[in-house]
């Protein structure tokens, strides 16, 4: 482990390198540090590759004009799904890890991970799952989506956009610096004190500075959202006659605006315990670290509804669609939607009944828990009722929507159980509880994910994706799940803690085996994802499916699949709910193929890139006490800013011709041939 | 696409700003920050020169003081007020109340609770901690 102090050397170094010293650099022969040397070198082997491709094949000015740049929202979504997808492979990477070593470290075999490397593990897995994985996700969904269904031609603040991206991405830099410079946390996704304060070295510091960026990211997306659902919708399309998917949206970006301040106070504060020696949190000199506790839930449990809120709205999209028939019960929907987002915030406390706020405070908590489960039984029943005689189309979308209502409602109900604060005495920190929050994410944000990306990537890119690798993926998931979480809530009920990197019991581990058979067959679902997308590129002519594959309900499938950079040629007007089918019954689906007018269109810009790279080195410079670097980064952020701020012309218009030219052939002018299909 | 808008309303569309509401004026600039200073400049007072005796009066009157400084904050400088946003602004404002009180309320609660339920002897006057400790000594 290394030391929080500064290492022993010419004060010159100390002053260049901060704490930084070739200590932090795994070098050892040892197997901990064996494993790190060979991720490095397939890191950089992969890398180097990826980069030689870009440059042979001339793509940097492109990847930069087309993508970097961009503040198209359907880029943004695009690069915010990727980004989702490579960190899913790392917590994978991390997952698969864990269960190696619990499946074998029985006994006098104490397994190839020593505590500190599992530790560091663990507490990478958590955050980077949560963080990197499904805000990723979520918010390249809702970045995607959203401005379609509402009939804008992009969201209100494009350039923040670009710049959360970029922060996001900002975070992730710095969790993958911390597998190969010194340590990751090893407190925990959540950073609990007393492990977080100084004793611990510099993964801490990854954590916080990771989190703090990547939390900006976040929160300017919440406000950006809000304000185009409230600002940008088409004309005619009140509140009530929006999509489900965009109220989902809208309530998941409230809870973000409300929720991630807390999140980045909390984190603040530790900051200031660890570098100014202040005292919020530790236990000595008048703090409280229950209060660090209770802080960073008051942010963590709405982030469980921020992220499963956008793929309710995903089902309530896919299940009209697949079953041809209208979704029964929007307006309850809506409510549900609504209670579960002032709901989210009265529950928080259910994180920890264990800490001693006596029977009041628990009950009333308790109460609260099992009240929120009401909305969700709702929308489980809309769904259902949705279904209930209609012609249900059992394609790959609905397959994962089968999925999600078996193991979601579970998982729900285990979390009825744990609502019990009584009960919840026995079950707390155990593998039950690991079973069941894995039960409802996977079941519930995973699944809706893979639901989502198979509904809309013919919208993205103008072709399906692949039935064949589709069903796999979905059976390698679905039963994996079953395999790997079934033996954690069996083992969990016997009381067997969680995050133990040894066992002394053997009769565990045929669990353990078991579990890990199910981590195996979870990597072969997420191997069949990386090869139907795979595929389906191969066969794009073959798959190739027009504008409006599904015969869709909603307006982003009115116009073109992949759509123009300006979405909509002319802003649709809305009549009813579902305004694309009521167009389509009522005869109004033609297109005007004249009268087009030039679009006045966000122009792209470098600030995002350039911030949140300044800011990705001043969390670096933070977390190694280079305090030149970190005071120069700082101003070199504030620089940006104000000279972002000159910019007088951030916008541009395609003109006319251009649109006419897109909305006739399907295709842009060649020198303006962006997407490539 | 049916019933495609009026030609001319399609351009922006929200990149212009298409509402300038109220962004204040200086004379309201002005007054906010006078009553911003002066709200700041009475606590600074009250504790510098010792002028409530009581600690707890203290306290709470300087809360006051800062339950006032927000409200002329989002008077004066964030424009809050019935009709601007066509409303959605004192939405938002009612939801933050609520949500702060919600927080501050079952946080303090609870917190009070375990402060409660302590064992006496883990329970430790926090006057104690005023008297100089030895640095880096954890646990003594």
């Amino acid at each position: 482990m290394l030391p929080h102090t500064m290492p022993h050397r010419a004060a010159i170094w100390n002053f260049i390198f901060g704490r930084l010293s070739l200590a932090a650099f795994p070098l050892g022969s040892n197997l901990e540090d064996r494993i790190v040397q060979f991720t490095f070198i397939g890191v950089v082997v992969i890398g180097v590759a990826i980069l030689a491709a870009i440059t042979k094949y001339r793509k940097w000015g492109y990847l930069w004009r087309e993508w970097f740049t961009t503040v198209d929202h359907k880029k943004l979504g695009i690069m915010y799904m990727i980004l989702g997808t490579v960190m899913l492979v790392r917590g994978f990477a991390d997952a698969i890890m864990m269960r190696s070593q619990q499946a074998f470290a029985f006994g006098a075999n104490m397994g190839y991970l020593p505590p500190h490397h599992f530790d560091q593990i663990f507490s990478a897995h958590g955050s980077i799952m949560i963080f990197f994985v499904a805000m990723a996700y979520i918010i390249g969904l809702m970045n995607y989506v959203m401005p379609l269904q509402i009939g804008s031609r992009d969201v209100a603040f494009p350039y923040l956009n670009n710049l959360g991206f970029w922060l996001t991405f900002g975070g992730v830099v710095l969790f993958m610096i911390s597998l190969f410079v010194g340590d990751f946390s090893t407190a925990g996704w959540l950073g609990y004190p007393p492990v977080s304060e100084l004793q611990q070295g510099p993964g801490v510091d990854y954590y916080i500075w990771g989190l703090q960026l990547s939390g900006v990211g976040s929160l300017l997306s919440g406000i950006n959202f809000v304000v185009t659902i409230l600002k940008m919708r088409a004309p005619g399309m009140t509140l009530m006659k929006m999509p489900v998917f965009t109220w989902t949206t809208l309530c998941t970006s409230g809870l973000i605006v409300v929720s991630f301040p807390f999140l980045t106070a909390s984190l603040l504060m530790l900051s200031i315990d660890r570098y100014l020696g202040t005292h919020f949190f530790t236990s000595g000199m008048g703090g409280n670290l229950m209060l660090y506790i209770n802080l960073i839930w008051v942010w963590g449990h709405p982030e469980v509804y921020i992220l499963i809120l956008p793929l309710f709205g995903v089902y309530s999209e896919i299940v009209p669609t697949f079953s041809k028939k209208p979704l029964f019960g929007y307006s309850s929907m809506v409510y549900a939607t609504v209670a579960i987002m002032v709901l989210s915030y009265l529950v928080w406390l259910h994180h920890f009944f264990t800490m001693g706020s006596g029977p009041a405070v628990n009950s009333f908590f308790s109460l609260t828990t099992m009240l929120i489960s009401i909305p969700t039984g709702v929308k489980i029943f809309n769904w259902l009722f949705t279904m209930y005689r209609g012609r249900v189309h059992l394609s790959v979308p609905m397959l994962w929507v089968l999925g999600f209502l078996f193991t979601f409602s579970l998982g729900g109900m285990t979390g009825v159980m744990l609502s019990v604060a009584p009960a919840d005495f026995l079950l707390h920190n155990s593998l039950f509880l690991v079973a069941h929050f894995h039960n409802v994410i996977i079941g519930g944000v995973v699944f809706g994910i893979f639901a989502a990306i198979n509904y809309w990537f013919p919208k993205a890119f103008g072709f399906k994706l692949n039935e064949f690798w589709g069903k796999v993926t979905f059976w390698c998931w679905f039963i994996g799940f079953w395999v790997a979480f079934g033996p954690l809530y069996i083992m969990g009920l016997m009381g067997v803690t969680r995050r133990l990197s040894h066992f002394t019991d053997m009769s565990l581990q045929k669990w353990e085996i078991a579990a890990w058979i199910g981590a195996l067959i979870i990597f072969c679902g997420i191997a069949a994802f990386i090869i139907q997308i795979a595929v389906s590129i191969k066969d794009r002519k073959k798959l190739a499916c027009g504008n409006d594959p599904w015969d869709g309900r909603t307006l982003e499938w009115s116009t073109s699949s992949p759509p123009p950079e300006y979405n909509f040629a002319f802003i649709p007007n809305v009549r009813d709910r579902d305004a694309w089918m009521d167009m389509k019954e009522n005869g109004g689906d033609r297109r005007p193929m004249e009268g087009f007018n030039l679009i006045h269109m966000p122009k792209n810009t470098a600030s995002g890139v350039v911030i949140a790279a300044l800011g990705c080195i001043c969390g670096f410079a933070l977390t190694w006490f280079i305090w030149w670097l970190a005071i120069a980064s700082f101003i070199g952020i504030f620089v940006a800013i104000i000279v972002h701020a000159f910019t007088y012309r951030s916008d541009h218009h395609i003109p006319a011709a251009d649109v006419s030219h897109f909305e006739h052939t399907g295709n842009w002018n060649p020198e303006q041939q962006g997407v490539a299909a | 696409m049916s019933n495609p808008s009026a030609p001319g309303h399609s351009p922006a569309q929200g990149h212009e700003g298409a509402m300038h509401e109220n962004h204040g004026s200086l004379r309201g600039y002005l007054t906010g920050f006078v009553l911003a200073a002066i709200l700041t400049v009475i606590p600074f007072w009250l504790v510098l020169d010792h002028i409530i005796g009581d600690f707890k009066v203290a306290v709470f009157v300087i809360l006051a003081l800062a339950t006032l400084q927000i409200i002329v904050h989002m008077i004066f400088f964030l424009h809050v007020n019935v009709q601007s946003e066509g409303g959605w602004n004192l939405m938002g404002l009612l939801f933050t109340i609520t949500l702060v009180v919600i927080v501050l309320g079952a946080s303090i609660w609870s917190m009070f609770n375990e402060n409660n339920l302590m064992m006496p002897t883990m329970s430790v006057p926090i006057q104690q901690y005023h008297a100089p400790a030895p640095p880096h000594s954890p646990g003594s």
